[in-house]
This record gives C-alpha cells, sequence and structure tokens, in this order.
C-alpha cells in the first residue's frame, strides 16, 4: 500500500513508537482485530530496544530488590523462548561472587529467587569454570540461572511484519509533530514524513504513546505531564564471543556488571547516569565510561582485557517517576501503563512505558487491555501463544549447506524461506564479517521496510562485524542504488552508515580496532574519494 | 589491573588481528579455480566468530583447503589463517576419514607391506583395471600415478651399507629422511649421506622415527597424527640433547609439519628441537656461509633446470637457501619459477573429488614449466615432485640430488677434512 492510501483511512488505534514496546503493541492490537497504524519517527529499534544488552533476563538480576519486576522477567523469559525462538539463544547465565563480593548475599540472592519462581541452581566454582571457560578463575561462589540472549532487532521487526500479517499497517521516518486534539480528547496526529517533508494529519480513536524515553515529549504535545529520568547506559561490544553464558556480579546491581553473548560479539554494560533530557537525541559515550567498563568488565571475564573491541555505544533507560509522587524522585523501573483519560481528563490518550526491552510483550498486553476496553473490544490476548513469524514451529529441517544461508536461517528463522538464492549472483556475499548474501539483502529491502543503509544493518547485521562495514558498506550502498534507481540517495547513505560506524568506534579506537578504521578510511577517502563526493554533491545543492 | 587493559591483544592463531584486508583469498591458490570453496578469509577468521557461536556454523566445504599456508605468507597482519581453518576442521568435522583417506593417510603401514612386495605392488597399481577400480570404489583417481615402491627401504640400506662408515667422521647430524625416502625413493637418502659424507658429516638415523604425520592431519587421523609427532619429538630431543646432533631432512613438508604444525595444530611443545631442525639444504648453505666447509664442483657438469618454490618452502621462507645453493654450482643454469602452488597438496589431488580442481590451481605452474622448457625441474617437496613428473613429463629432482651429482665427492670430502 503506498503511503497516500495509509494516511487516507481511520484507525482504530495509532501506536507511536517503533520499539519492542510500540511494535509489540501494534502486534497485539491487530490480533485482537484492531485497525492499526504503527509510526516511527526514525527506523525500529532506534530508540532504547536497539541500545541495551540484549540479554533476555531471567528476572535474577532483580530478584532481592523488585521482586514484581523479577517474576515479570522469568514469566516473559519463558514465553520468549517459545514465541520468539529465532531472536532468543538459550545460553543460560552464571551469577558469580569474587573474592572482593560478600559471599553471604549469595543464599539472600538464591532465596530471592525462590520467591519470584527463578530456577537458581548453586554451583562448586570448580564447575562454574567447567561450564564458562572464560569466567574469573578466581571466583569463590557461582549461581547457574535461566538468563538467555536476545536479538533485540530481530524481536521488533518479527513483531511488526506480525502486525502487518494481522492487517496493520506500519511507517517509518514519520514523526509525530503534534496530535490532534478535539474537545480533550485526542483524535489523531500531525504526522512529518521526513521523506517528503511534507505533514499530514491521521485519524484514530486511540492514540498510544510508546516513544520511550521520547514519551515525555510528545505528552507535551497532548498538553500532559509526563516526568521521565533519562538514565544513560552505556556498553562495549567484543570482536568476537568470549563467554558461553551470561555472566553476572552476584551482588546488589551495579556499574558493568553483567557480559552477555550476543550473536557474534559479546557486550559488556552497562553504566548509570542520569542525564538532561534535552540530551537524548546524541548520546556519546565517554572516555570514563569506557574505563568503567573495562575495569569492571575484565573482572568478569578477564580475557576482555587483551580482547578487540569493536566498538561503544549508549542508550538511554525511560525510566519515569511514579505517578502518585509529583516531585519525581521515586523511580519506578517497572511497567507503567497511564490512562490519561482518567489521569489528565484527556480521552483518546495512553502511554505504555518504564519496564524492560524483555518484558514489551507483557507491556503491550496491558496497554492493548485498556485500548480495547477503551473500543469495547473483548477479544483476549494471543500474543503469549501465538509463535512470531521466523519462529513458527519448523516443517522440515532444511538442508544448509553453505555458510551464508545458515547465517541467514540463523537470523530469519523461518522466514528465511524467503530468501530466494537460485543464482550465484544471489548467492554472494555482501558482508562477509556476517555471512550476508546479496538475496537475504534483497529480501530485508523488499520485506521488513529498509529505506537506508542504517536500516539494512539493523535487519541483517550488514556492517555489524569486524570490519564494521569497510568491505560491505559500499557493496550494500551499491545494491541498494541498483535496485532503488537512486544512485545520490545511495552514496549520501553510505556516507551516513559509515560516519555512524566510526561514531562507535571513535570512543576505543585503538589497537587493532585503530588500524581497521585507518584502513577503511584510506579505502572509502584515499581510494574511493567518497568524502569529495559527497562534498561536491553538498556544493551542488 | 586496568593499567593493563587493552595494551595487547591477545587470540588464537591471531584471528582477532585480522583487518578484512583479504590479501589471504587473492594469493588462496584454490580460490582462484573454483567458487566452491569460501576462501582463506572466510573459512577462517570469519568462520571462526560464527563457529565460537555455534558450532553448527561449520563449513563443510573447509575440506577443499590444501593448507598451502600461502595465506599466512600473505597476511600483513601475522593471522595464522591456515592454522585456523586446520583447528577447525579437527574440531568440527563431521565425519571421520573414509578408509580411502585412511590408506592414503598411513605412509609407514602402507608403506612397509608394500616395499615388501615392491615389483607386484609396483606393477598392479599401475594396471589399468586397477587403476580404474580404485577410481570408483576407492575415490583414488585414475588419472594419478602412485609413486613407486623401493624394493628395499632407505633404513635397510642404511645399516647395511652406510651406518659403520659414520663412526669416523668429526662431526655428526642426525637424518630425518621421511617416508618418501624410505619406501619410494632411497636415492635421495643416499645422495644425502654421500654429501655430508662429503662435507665431513658422519649422518645417522634418528632412534624412531614415524611418518611426520601430515597426511594423517590431512585426513582427520588426528590422535595417530599426535602420537606420531610425539615418537619424533622424543627422538629428536634425544638426538639433540643426547648425542649434540642437529636434524636434517631432505622434505620441506616434513620440515614444516613438525616444525611449525605439531606445535601450532596439534598443540604440543617442540621448543627444545625446533631450532635444531632444519631443511639440508639451508643447514649446507649456512655452513658454507660459516666458512665451516667448502666445495668442490665437477668441471663437466653442465645441465640446465628450474627451481619450483613448493609452498610450505614459501612459508617458511627457506627457498632462498635451496636457490642460492644451487646457484654456487658452476656448470648450472638455474631458473627460478614464480612461486605457486602445484595443486596436489600431498594426498588431496590424489582424491578423484579433487582431481580437476588440483590440474587447474597447478596449470599456470605447469605452463612456466613447459616455457622454461628445462632438463630437470628441482623442488625440495616430494609431491610437488609426483605432480610436476604427472603433469608435464619433466623430470623432477630435490636440490641435495642435484648437489650430489654435480659435486666432484672426492675433492669435497679432501676439502674438508
Amino acid at each position: 500500500m503506498v503511503n497516500e492510501e495509509i494516511y487516507n483511512q481511520r484507525y482504530d488505534v495509532i501506536v507511536i513508537g517503533g520499539g519492542a514496546t510500540g511494535a509489540g503493541t501494534a502486534r497485539d492490537c491487530a490480533m485482537r482485530g484492531l485497525k492499526v497504524l504503527l509510526v516511527e519517527r526514525e527506523d525500529f529499534t532506534n530508540g532504547a530496544t536497539g541500545r541495551n544488552h540484549g540479554l533476555l533476563h531471567s528476572g535474577a538480576r532483580y530478584a532481592v530488590t523488585d521482586g514484581e519486576s523479577a517474576a515479570e522477567c522469568i514469566s516473559e523469559n519463558m514465553i520468549l523462548r517459545k514465541i520468539a525462538r529465532h531472536c532468543v539463544e538459550e545460553t543460560d547465565g552464571l551469577f558469580i561472587t569474587l573474592p572482593e563480593d560478600d559471599l553471604g548475599y549469595q543464599s539472600t540472592f538464591v532465596e530471592a529467587c525462590g520467591r519470584a519462581g527463578i530456577r537458581a541452581e548453586v554451583l562448586d566454582p570448580e564447575e562454574a569454570r567447567r561450564l564458562e571457560p572464560s569466567v574469573n578463575p578466581e571466583i569463590i561462589g557461582a549461581v547457574r540461572v535461566p538468563d538467555a540472549s536476545v536479538d533485540p532487532f530481530r524481536l521488533t521487526v518479527a513483531n511488526v511484519i506480525d502486525a502487518k500479517l494481522h492487517g496493520a499497517q506500519a511507517l517509518t521516518y514519520h514523526e509525530v509533530v503534534g496530535l490532534v486534539v478535539n474537545q480533550n480528547r485526542v483524535e489523531g496526529v500531525k504526522l512529518l514524513d521526513h521523506g517528503t517533508g511534507r505533514t499530514i494529519e491521521v485519524h484514530a480513536e486511540v492514540v498510544v504513546n510508546a516513544a520511550g524515553i521520547w514519551g515525555q515529549r510528545l505528552a507535551k504535545l497532548a498538553g500532559v505531564t509526563i516526568n521521565m529520568f533519562p538514565a544513560k547506559g552505556a556498553l562495549l561490544i567484543f570482536g568476537h564471543r568470549v563467554n558461553k553464558m551470561v555472566i553476572n556480579r552476584c551482588r546488589k546491581p551495579a556499574n558493568a556488571d553483567i557480559l552477555v553473548p550476543d550473536d557474534t560479539v559479546c557486550v559488556i554494560g552497562t553504566t548509570s547516569d542520569r542525564v538532561p533530557i534535552d540530551t537524548v537525541d546524541d548520546m556519546r559515550v565517554t572516555d570514563e565510561e569506557v574505563e568503567v567498563l573495562l575495569r569492571e568488565g575484565e573482572k568478569l571475564a578477564p580475557a576482555l582485557a587483551t580482547t578487540r573491541i569493536l566498538r561503544a555505544y549508549a542508550g538511554v533507560r525511560p525510566l519515569v517517576a511514579a505517578d502518585d509522587d509529583p516531585t519525581g524522585r521515586s523511580i519506578s523501573r517497572g511497567i507503567v501503563c497511564l490512562d490519561h483519560e482518567k489521569r489528565d481528563g484527556l480521552a483518546g490518550f495512553v502511554t505504555i512505558t518504564g519496564g524492560k526491552m524483555m518484558t514489551y510483550r507483557l507491556m503491550a498486553e496491558e496497554v492493548t487491555d485498556l485500548v480495547c476496553a477503551k473500543l469495547g473490544v473483548t477479544a483476549e490476548c494471543r500474543t503469549a501463544i501465538t509463535p512470531l513469524p521466523g519462529s513458527e514451529p519448523e516443517a522440515a529441517a532444511e538442508t544448509t549447506p553453505r555458510f551464508g544461508r545458515k547465517a541467514a536461517v540463523g537470523r530469519h528463522g523461518t522466514m528465511a524461506h524467503q530468501i530466494m538464492a537460485d543464482t550465484m549472483a544471489d548467492r554472494a556475499l555482501v558482508c562477509e564479517c556476517e555471512g550476508v548474501s546479496v538475496a537475504e539483502i534483497k529480501y530485508a529491502i523488499e520485506h521488513q521496510h529498509v529505506n537506508s543503509l542504517l536500516n539494512l544493518r539493523r535487519r541483517t547485521r550488514v556492517g555489524m562485524g569486524t570490519c564494521q562495514g569497510k568491505l560491505c558498506a559500499c557493496r550494500a550502498a551499491s545494491l541498494m542504488g541498483r535496485l532503488s534507481g537512486n544512485v545520490p540517495q545511495a552514496e549520501a547513505h553510505l556516507g551516513e552508515f559509515l560516519d555512524e560506524r566510526w561514531k562507535g568506534v571513535k570512543p576505543i579506537a585503538w589497537g587493532n580496532t585503530l588500524r581497521e578504521a585507518q584502513l577503511t578510511a584510506t579505502i572509502y577517502q584515499g581510494l574511493c574519494g567518497l568524502d569529495k563526493a559527497l562534498a561536491r554533491k553538498e556544493d551542488k545543492q | 589491573m586496568a593499567e593493563r587493559t587493552q595494551l595487547t591483544s591477545i587470540s588464537e592463531d591471531n584471528f582477532e588481528q585480522c583487518l578484512k584486508c583479504s590479501i589471504c583469498t587473492v594469493y588462496c591458490p584454490v580460490s582462484a579455480v573454483t567458487t566452491a570453496y569460501p576462501g582463506p578469509k572466510q573459512a577462517g577468521p570469519d568462520g571462526e566468530r560464527y563457529r565460537l557461536k555455534d558450532p553448527h556454523y561449520y563449513d563443510e566445504a573447509l575440506k577443499l583447503c590444501l593448507n598451502c599456508k600461502r595465506c599466512e605468507v600473505a597476511c600483513p597482519s601475522g593471522v595464522r589463517v591456515g592454522d585456523i581453518i586446520q583447528k577447525a576442521r579437527m574440531k568440527h568435522q563431521g565425519h571421520g576419514p573414509k578408509l580411502r583417506d585412511m590408506m592414503l593417510a598411513s605412509t609407514d603401514l602402507v608403506g612397509s607391506m608394500a616395499t615388501l612386495v615392491a615389483p607386484i605392488a609396483n606393477f598392479t597399481v599401475g594396471l589399468k583395471p586397477v587403476k580404474a577400480v580404485m577410481h570408483s570404489v576407492l575415490g583414488i583417481d585414475k588419472h594419478r600415478t602412485f609413486p613407486a615402491y623401493a624394493s628395499t627401504k632407505f633404513e635397510t640400506w642404511f645399516r647395511r651399507h652406510a651406518q659403520q662408515e659414520q663412526g669416523r667422521f668429526m662431526r655428526h647430524v642426525s637424518y630425518f629422511h621421511g617416508c618418501y625416502v624410505n619406501y619410494n625413493y632411497p636415492q635421495l637418502g643416499k645422495d644425502l649421506v654421500a654429501v655430508m659424507n662429503a662435507l665431513g658429516y658422519g649422518v645417522h638415523l634418528l632412534d624412531k622415527e614415524k611418518c611426520c604425520g601430515v597426511a594423517l592431519i590431512a585426513n582427520g587421523m588426528y590422535g595417530q597424527a599426535r602420537r606420531q609427532a610425539q615418537t619424533n619429538i622424543e627422538s629428536m630431543s634425544t638426538s639433540v640433547t643426547r648425542d649434540r646432533r642437529p636434524v636434517i631432512t631432505t622434505s620441506s613438508t616434513c620440515t614444516f609439519t613438525m616444525r611449525d604444525e605439531y606445535e601450532h595444530v596439534l598443540g604440543l611443545d617442540t621448543a627444545g628441537v625446533r631450532d635444531s631442525l632444519s631443511l639440508a639444504t639451508r643447514y649446507i648453505f649456512n655452513l658454507i656461509d660459516e666458512g665451516k666447509v667448502r666445495l668442490a664442483f665437477r668441471s663437466d657438469y653442465k645441465r640446465h633446470m628450474a627451481y619450483h618454490t613448493a609452498c610450505h618452502m614459501q612459508r617458511m621462507g627457506w627457498a632462498i637457501y635451496s636457490i642460492e645453493l644451487l646457484r654456487l654450482i658452476p656448470g648450472l643454469q638455474l631458473d627460478v619459477l614464480e612461486s605457486q602452488c602445484c595443486g596436489i597438496a600431498g594426498t588431496y589431488g590424489f582424491k578423484r573429488e579433487n582431481y580437476e580442481t588440483s590440474q587447474a590451481i597447478g596449470s599456470g605452474l605447469f605452463a612456466a614449466v613447459e616455457q622454461a622448457d628445462p632438463e630437470v625441474v628441482v623442488t625440495d617437496c616430494e609431491t610437488c615432485k609426483w605432480q610436476i613428473e604427472m603433469s608435464t613429463g619433466k623430470r623432477v629432482m630435490n636440490p641435495i640430488s642435484v648437489l650430489a651429482e654435480a659435486l666432484d665427492l672426492e675433492a669435497t670430502a679432501a676439502l674438508n677434512k
């Protein structure tokens, strides 16, 4: 459907925000028979969804301090293992006690896990070292819990795809610049199409604010107040997997105490610092943060001290002040679902925020329940029992001889059947580090809302490997230029993409990472003259 | 602790040093002729990241690697690309070796049996119907001719005819002859003994010598390879420490396997013997260079030869020793061919499924040989010798045999008394 037709529909619900929560809400609403439009001002997963550990918490981390969150986590953990099989890797996790930690905390921890319904098995340190050879050999205690890793990019896109399969529409690069408010009722949104620069009004019975940290700004557009407390979390990505299991510290949650094996890399994080709300659009990782992450990280797995770092990144947790505390001092880490009709007397507008990436489904369920109640719809939530596209039971095991094919199946699950790689040209790899073929890219462009290289990266891992786009960025850009026929745009996207890669590399640009970056610069600037090509283009404009 | 953080980058076989420049793939002889092989970069450091995630990402196409190590020579970042691939095969290869692979790899066993009945064995494996059966049933390509077996093993000859005289020399070396000299071509061993004796060195066998194991490694028989390697390391260690005798060889592949593959691929400690293990040409060149020996050549020697750099010579960086030694021969016109893989890679090219790839890889070398048109091709590797002889019709010699032919042995012996 072309955008014009999408704009002209009247919707039951417009969901604002293309993170996991927004996508999950769109899916839930659509599955309950509502007519849904999902809008995202940039790309899916551009906010906190795409900037975290990729950890499918068992809930153990919260067991001692927040039993309610812990119980939510373990319940969602078990659900996502089933419905999002292709996004989850069942790694299990360790909570380790180091000589500097209090071993007494371990029993408190295990008891709290028990109360929350989290399986927590105390291991002999020897056994823990055998299970996870990368773990700090000085551990004096270890507990095994059902942590896992989850790919938030895949998870979110799978929700969008399923929402669309149930009749929903989705628009990326459409920013909500205003709400249509009529007599204390929100009746729609004013959308700015970043592609054309045009502003359009789209109407719906209910508007859901699932914009994460940007939800505060959005609420303001509607004339209501939500107090957000942006907490920046910085993380480091290492060049390959050092650990097989998630490694956590068995102590009260602190900085840099979780190491997660994600896909082909591992990620250490996070820090936690309050930042001003007006800085959330441009998060940069500082030297101090890198130092803390490394210092604490190598206590979990000493090999991190000598392992190549690929990049650094930071996200902003959308923490919300508890509603009964207008001073905003008491911060809730739990799920916050606000009915602005009840709270502020503004009908047709609800906010879903707080929570965690991995509790997105539960958040979506809560807000969809509220939306349905408003619309008088009684359909039940089925998202906990219905597999996402890609995670349906496999009819027959696919024979996967070649690396690129295996990698694609790993990424897209059963949806990989749609990736047609019949010719040698289609089987050719664009991204060698991550095994992304021409066919996979064509598939992503066709089915997964890909407008630029940045989008493509989140859908396929193009440019996420060791070379950070050096070999694949130009190939992918060329392919996109050929398919779209818009070569200047592809060229501009290539420049943006390389800048974005460099942004993550810069804070940790030393050793092999710096050599790699220099080679990249030599190729793109020296050999291809990309900077000159882009400068010429700017002159013309 | 934090001060030390990130000052060094340590990864197995330096796989994280890879800058993805892809020059290894440019130099890969297999990638040059077939798309079935993903190339050393992807098979090596790229694939390793996925194999660390899940062994299921192992690609069976890695069996197409020749283990020529030209990728490692090409790598500007010191990544042991070939070792990463060999180890991945070792860890993840889905199936055990086939009967054929076991036969090809068990050089000692097959060699010992075949030498007993050499004339019959040689005659039989040369018969067309036998070749046809080996081709279809075993998968040994019908175009291939097995090197002939000798009726007397080198070791037997040495004990009967040479051993006793070795005591009369002042200086001594041990000789790791390898399977080819022992079972197929004892003449090379005899040449080595003649040359070293003329230089004033006594030659001795190791207490116990086993096949170096290169074919076992290539065919997935790692346990046996490790056991044989341990025997060889012990024997060489005894020679070096107890007898004060360095160990010399006439096969580049055996030398490379024992010096590098034992440690890097099989994970064995070779520190005590590695520096004392050398190819004979390098050993002799260094003796000349240090002024310890002098050579006298036959005045009537006049020949035109071409030197082929075997892959493992390229990896060790030792071709220069053989070439410079040959250049000392006054009557020898020597063309040095561009270093490229001949395609046989030990047992690889004998396998039916690899025959075409093998010949395609070697075609550049065959053309270069035809163009140079020498009387003889010289190389340090016995399997290159078979390949070049099978594919160009030229005779191939080891540099030591050339030296034995060109030297005035008596005059040389007199110079080194």
